[in-house]
């Protein structure tokens, strides 16, 4: 199949950027997204100009590093599916789709389709861990959780940290994120010691990080390749006012 | 408690709650107006005549209310233009109703609505000959009230108040549908279970506000261009549809 890409071309953070348009040849339907964009790349080789540069890694839809907004949607039109797991079949002979970084200022742009999303890091070194070592599988099964927060935990724990809730999010916000890193540790009897300190640190991270407010659009969501649930963001909502209350009196 | 982004939320929905309460008890009163001159007079006059403290205590509550809940909206949208400073060439929704991606403009517009309500019905000053409307109707023994029913229906002769009237409420239903969900989630006082359920009932509120408010004027206008009779008495002599 043929393709009209326009892509987005940023030189660094302080560039103005812009949109670049090429004709590709030759895709198969077959092909992942990301398999396009490398054919792209040895044509932008062969003419002898600058590859684009994007983010990817495992190529399985499991590390959260590839990104991408095509045609406006983050990780592009298949619902729960990452950027790499993306099939051209999905796209249409002569089509012309516009591929875009992840855009928040929180994220600023490295370069090209690269954004920096340490933001997330930053947010998870807040508060998105169980402070002690709790042991070992064995362990772990010697501690019996309901079932049911088990399975919401193991829910929350699906979130890869690939930046789909932010770039999805008219605002930018980062609440579905913070509310599955939250709310994973926070469910469970080894985070729960922990849950008012990690809740109130990783929310006032996010804020200073330069994220937006959550406006209940459910954008994120919907955008999400794991399909976290907004359950997590009145979970966090309703933990962080909790844990406000009761620092009042403590 | 309300300086983090969490806590502008919780604000939002904590004057938000008081508002949804109130345009209720609004629309409740209101719908006197459909019992006859008496008893909406009547109503209006025992609002009036609540002890100092209390009726302005209400009001200066209900004051505080849409300023914060305003002022708190101006600086969550301010942060968040801020946080995207540069949206996406191709804008895509993909599940946000229209009416929750314009909160901001129907909020605005319901403020506007708000000071004209307030100039017109309870200062006064859009049409100063309302402080002359007074009656014996609906009045205790031997005194004169405001005649409210008289002025209702004189203010919705004039069919671009009307008009105003009815667009604002419909907006007032967009904001509600969006709003009154959205307390649930901002709170977080939901269960898993319960989202679907919040956000039909949240829908069915607001179109039960628009419908309660809205079916006064419609009335009066369906009366003034002789569709219906339904205003006993009628008042749409033409001592009243002038001005």
């Amino acid at each position: 199949m043929k393709l009209i890409l326009r892509v987005w071309r940023q030189d660094g953070a302080e560039d103005e950027g812009r949109f670049e348009t090429h004709q590709l040849d030759g895709v198969s339907e077959d092909s992942s997204f990301l398999e396009m964009l490398d054919q792209l790349n040895e044509q932008l080789l062969e003419e002898g100009t600058e590859p684009i540069l994007f983010d990817h890694d495992c190529r399985e839809g499991i590390c959260g590093t590839c990104s991408l907004t095509i045609n406006g949607l983050a990780h592009g039109p298949e619902d729960s599916t990452t950027t790499c797991q993306l099939h051209m079949r999905k796209f249409s002979d002569g089509e012309t789709v516009t591929i875009e970084p992840f855009r928040a200022r929180a994220f600023p742009i490295v370069r090209d389709l690269v954004v920096d999303r340490s933001a997330f890091d930053r947010i998870t070194q807040a508060g998105g861990y169980i402070t002690v070592r709790t042991g070992s599988a064995p362990d772990g099964n010697a501690i019996p959780v309901p079932k049911d927060d088990s399975d919401k935990a193991m829910d929350a724990a699906a979130c890869i940290g690939c930046g789909a809730c932010v770039a999805s999010c008219k605002n930018a916000s980062a609440m579905l994120f913070t509310s599955a890193k939250a709310g994973h540790l926070n469910l469970l009897p080894q985070g729960k010691a922990e849950k008012d300190k990690r809740v109130l640190a990783m929310v006032e991270e996010m804020d200073n990080s330069g994220f937006g407010n959550c406006r209940n659009y459910g954008e994120c969501s919907a955008a999400c390749p794991k399909d976290i649930s907004l359950d997590y963001i009145a979970k966090l909502n309703r933990d962080h006012a909790a844990a406000k209350v009761r620092k009042i009196f403590t | 408690m309300f300086s983090s982004s969490l806590g502008k939320k919780y604000l939002m929905a904590l004057t938000g709650i008081v508002l949804i309460g109130f345009v209720f008890v609004h629309m409740a009163g209101n719908l006197q107006v459909l019992l006859g001159q008496d008893k909406i007079n009547a109503y209006a006059h025992a609002l009036q005549s609540l002890p100092m403290p209390i009726l302005w205590g209400s009001r200066l509550f209900l004051l505080v209310c849409v300023i914060l809940h305003a002022w708190t909206a101006i600086v969550l949208i301010r942060e968040n233009r801020a946080a995207r400073p540069q949206g996406n060439d191709v804008e895509v929704t993909k599940r946000a109703g229209l009416s929750s991606l314009k909160m901001g403009l129907s909020g605005t517009i319901l403020l506007f609505f708000i000071v004209f309500h307030l100039l017109h019905f309870t200062i006064r000053t859009v049409y100063p000959e309302y402080n002359d409307m007074m009656t014996t109707v609906g009045a205790p023994e031997g005194e004169e009230v405001h005649d409210v029913y008289t002025m209702v229906l004189a203010g919705f002769q004039h069919i671009w108040v009307s008009v105003f009237y009815i667009v604002a409420m419909f907006l007032l239903c967009g904001h509600l549908s969006h709003g009154f969900s959205s307390v649930f989630q901002s709170l977080g006082i939901r269960s898993d279970s319960w989202r679907v359920k919040i956000e039909l009932g949240a829908k069915a509120y607001a179109w039960v506000i628009f419908l309660g408010f809205s079916i006064i004027p419609i009335l009066v206008l369906g009366q003034k261009l002789d569709f219906i009779s339904f205003f006993e008495p009628s008042l749409f002599s033409d001592s009243l549809a002038v001005r």
